[in-house]
């Protein structure tokens, strides 16, 4: 059966091989293929010689150019740190406040800000900064713990409640619920006041009722008007931001649960520099004022006042 | 292996009338299997004098002219601007044409010319044919300028022809190495200049010697003096014929009013040898004596009536015309002319020129109106240009009172060459406030645009809770300097339930 003949037709010769009266011609490769074949032999032993190649038992052939992928990362970043070399020196020397005076740097400053606020804050603040329930907005005006660059900074390096020897948040907000210190019934009053206090409409006999209570276990620290202590970061109940949520059962489960923030402290993590631009970038978002407004404690009195 | 599926029968080649194909043209041509493709046969155009040649040698100085000089073209910019008439300054990202300047936002000019380019050579081509084929075309320009010089190492057709038969000899040798180095030339020296609209072109001719140009300019210059090369010394009517889809569409521009060189058969059939002396009467004009056919470039027989690879050159008109002179009978028996010109004639009617008709209407309007349009826009462009981006994330936010925060970065472009100052001012929305960073809330931002960039402004917009009657608020920027305006529309959402 392996008998080779000519196709009369192509002129080529066959395999020898039939397969039910099929026969396969032996048409040769193409002569250009052929070539490439051989040149493609040629080049891998050229390349053998010049690049790593042959992986041996305690390493590899290095070839003669000496090709290194791993090398040529190291020496990326080398090349990078150098790039930002200028701008990490004008971060470390210049204050906050000369920081943000200057566009260009404060240009480089939110670069590094962002992308190093992707990387860590957003999992909680969110990708844009906008917060959600039970983390801070960080783009509007109301601060817990101070809006200016410097407070802010001071805040990254030191955390919420983190362990950190200076950490902010030594005040916290008791579970007047879970803790058994408040009735249900003079919690569901006091969620009433809360509402009053923040300007809405409440049911009065609750107000009333529970501001004998508000005296007793609010007002050391929400102060007596609600309008709260930036320095030691009780929020203001009389503003339109709620953390936990501004509806009466939010309220409500928060006065019984007491939920106290927690963030890190980024000192150990953050190079000063890093936290600097940290700083900008945030303040820069939230709108960049030198004094962001607090509310003001007045209006809060005058707004309880006349629900009663 | 290729194996070719030749169904024509297998008759010698060239045996007399009728389709040939090409594997029976490659057989002829000693292929035993034939070839895939078909073999060009070599085209010795003659050289002719007349009126289309001069015509020709006129446009060909004036377009290579106008291609080598205007980059050189210098035009006083104010600053470090480029002061180059003509520029495409990829790097600065302009595009500058003597006092014109134009930013890739605007790139939408350079689309409506490349329309109104396409409108005008329909018209043209429905009024006058293949008028940019024959005269204006760079294929065309560049084979002429290339037959030209193969003219002058090689002689006219008869000594081209001779010479191409003729074994290897030193003469042949010199020529044909001669010709082709002075292509390579001309090739170099085209590609090289097209660089020159890229960069500022005397800082770029010394860089290019030194080894200092931007690598993109050595592979520009490589590819199109290779191409310059190829097209215009080696494939030349077969870029026309296969390459390009202009012969193609222009079929579809074309009628029987349209103006294109046409062999007038109703003068010159019959047609036949004739003698000195001979009486003319009873025989048509055509002598035959191939004239025409010899002219042609693009190696086709005109008196076979319109083809489509006649790029409408017009030099078988001069041809025609010397040889009728000699003969002494009136010129034109070639001409531009109309296919109802001549069918009138044939039948002893006057010839009619119809210039305006429905076609030639249709692309007048569209070029006048696209025009009008493109100047419109260009007449009132504004230098200020201004767009609104709205921060997505978070895309509002409630402030300790209540009011509502929105975060913008406008851009805001001063496509002038001075410092202007600029107020910005944002509408519909009653009682909004506007701030950027670092100063107090107001009406309206003041900044002040440097010269021909896009200034980027933070603007932060506040409104009143009462005025969050809609989710989203159609609003606008606009910014105002003391000579131009612009206005960036945009919306301001609140968190409010959507209104009904």
């Amino acid at each position: 059966m392996s008998e080779r003949e000519r196709d009369d037709h192509s002129g080529t010769e066959t395999t020898g091989h039939e397969w039910d009266g099929i026969k396969e011609l032996d048409t040769p490769l193409p002569r250009w293929w052929l070539w490439v074949f051989y040149g493609s032999i040629l080049w891998a032993i050229v390349y053998w010689v010049l690049m790593p190649a042959w992986p041996g038992v305690s390493g590899y052939t290095k070839g003669v150019l000496g090709m290194s992928d791993r090398a040529d990362v190291v020496r990326e970043l080398d090349g990078l740190k150098a790039h930002r070399q200028a701008g990490e020196a004008k971060l470390r020397t210049a204050s906050l406040q000369q920081i943000e005076a200057d566009p260009d740097l404060q240009a480089y400053a939110m670069q590094v800000g962002q992308s190093v606020f992707g990387d860590n804050c957003a999992t909680c603040h969110g990708a844009g900064g906008g917060g959600g329930k039970g983390y801070p907005n960080l783009r509007d005006d109301v601060w817990l713990w101070g809006g200016s660059l410097d407070e802010i900074r001071h805040t990254l390096e030191v955390g919420v409640r983190s362990g950190h020897a200076q950490a902010k948040g030594e005040t916290v907000m008791p579970a007047f619920g879970r803790d058994q210190m408040l009735t249900d019934a003079q919690i569901a009053d006091m969620t009433e006041y809360v509402v009053a206090l923040s300007r809405r409409k409440a049911n009065q006999a609750a107000v009333t009722r529970a501001a004998q209570t508000y005296a007793d276990q609010c007002a050391a620290c929400h102060g007596p008007a609600g309008a709260g202590d930036p320095a030691r970061g009780v929020p203001n109940l009389t503003d339109a931001e709620w953390l936990y949520g501004s509806d009466r059962a939010s309220i409500s489960e928060q006065i019984w649960n007491g939920r106290n923030g927690v963030m890190p402290s980024w000192q150990a993590r953050f190079s000063p520099e890093t936290i600097k631009a940290l700083a900008v970038y945030v303040h820069a978002n939230a709108g960049g004022d030198a004094e962001p407004a607090q509310a003001a404690a007045k209006e809060g009195v005058v707004a309880v006042a006349t629900a009663k | 292996m290729t194996v070719i599926i030749d169904n024509t029968k297998k008759t010698a080649a060239g045996d007399g009338r009728g389709p040939v194909s090409a594997a029976e043209k490659a057989r002829a041509k000693g292929d035993a299997k034939g070839g895939l493709y078909k073999p060009r046969e070599p085209i010795y155009p003659k050289l002719v004098h007349g009126q289309w040649r001069r015509i020709k040698w006129a446009l060909l100085i004036l377009t290579l002219a106008i291609y080598y000089i205007t980059p050189w073209i210098r035009w006083e910019r104010p600053g470090a601007l480029p002061d180059q008439a003509v520029l495409v300054d990829f790097t600065g990202r302009r595009f500058y044409f003597f006092w014109i300047q134009l930013w890739p936002q605007e790139v939408y000019f350079i689309t409506g010319l490349l329309v109104m380019a396409a409108l005008s050579l329909f018209l043209v081509t429905a009024l006058f044919g293949r008028l940019w084929c024959g005269y204006a075309c760079p294929q065309t320009v560049w084979t002429d300028l290339y037959i030209y010089v193969e003219r002058l190492f090689e002689g006219d057709r008869n000594a081209r022809m001779r010479l191409a038969a003729a074994p290897m000899s030193f003469d042949k040798f010199w020529r044909k190495g001669g010709k082709h180095l002075v292509w390579l030339g001309v090739a170099f020296g085209t590609g090289g200049a097209w660089i020159f609209y890229f960069h500022d072109a005397p800082t770029l001719i010394r860089d290019f010697w030194i080894g200092r140009a931007p690598m993109t300019a050595y592979v520009s210059c490589a590819v199109l003096t290779a191409t310059t090369y190829v097209f215009a010394g080696h494939m030349r009517e077969q870029v026309c014929t296969y390459m390009c889809p202009w012969p193609r569409i222009q079929g579809a521009m074309l009628d029987d009013h349209s103006l294109q060189v046409t062999y007038r058969a109703d003068r010159g059939e019959p047609r036949g040898p004739h003698k000195k002396g001979q009486p003319w009467e009873g025989r048509g004009d055509c002598i035959d004596c191939n004239a025409c056919v010899v002219a042609c470039p693009m190696g086709i027989d005109i008196r076979n009536g319109p083809q489509l690879e006649c790029i409408n050159c017009g030099l078988c008109i001069d041809a025609c015309d010397e040889i009728m002179v000699k003969v002494g009978r009136p010129k034109a028996l070639i001409a531009y002319d109309t296919d109802a010109a001549v069918a009138a004639r044939s039948c002893g009617q006057k010839p009619k020129h119809e210039y305006v008709r429905p076609r030639t209407a249709y692309y007048a309007v569209a070029l006048v109106l696209v025009s009008g349009i493109m100047l419109w826009g260009f007449l009132n462009r504004s230098v200020l240009d201004i767009h609104a981006l709205r921060d997505r994330n978070p895309t509002f936010v409630r402030l300790h009172d209540g009011s509502i925060r929105n975060a913008y970065t406008l851009k805001v472009a001063n496509r002038g060459f001075e410092p202007v100052p600029a107020e910005i001012r944002f509408s519909g929305v009653p009682g909004a406030q506007l701030r950027t960073p670092g100063e107090p809330p107001q009406d309206i931002v003041k900044v002040v645009l440097p010269p021909n960039e896009v200034r980027a402004v933070r603007v932060f917009v506040t409104i009143p809770a009462d005025s969050a009657t809609d989710s989203s608020l159609p609003a606008a920027f606009d910014v105002r300097t003391p000579e131009a305006g612009a206005r960036a529309k945009t919306v301001f959402l609140t968190g409010a339930p959507k209104s009904p």
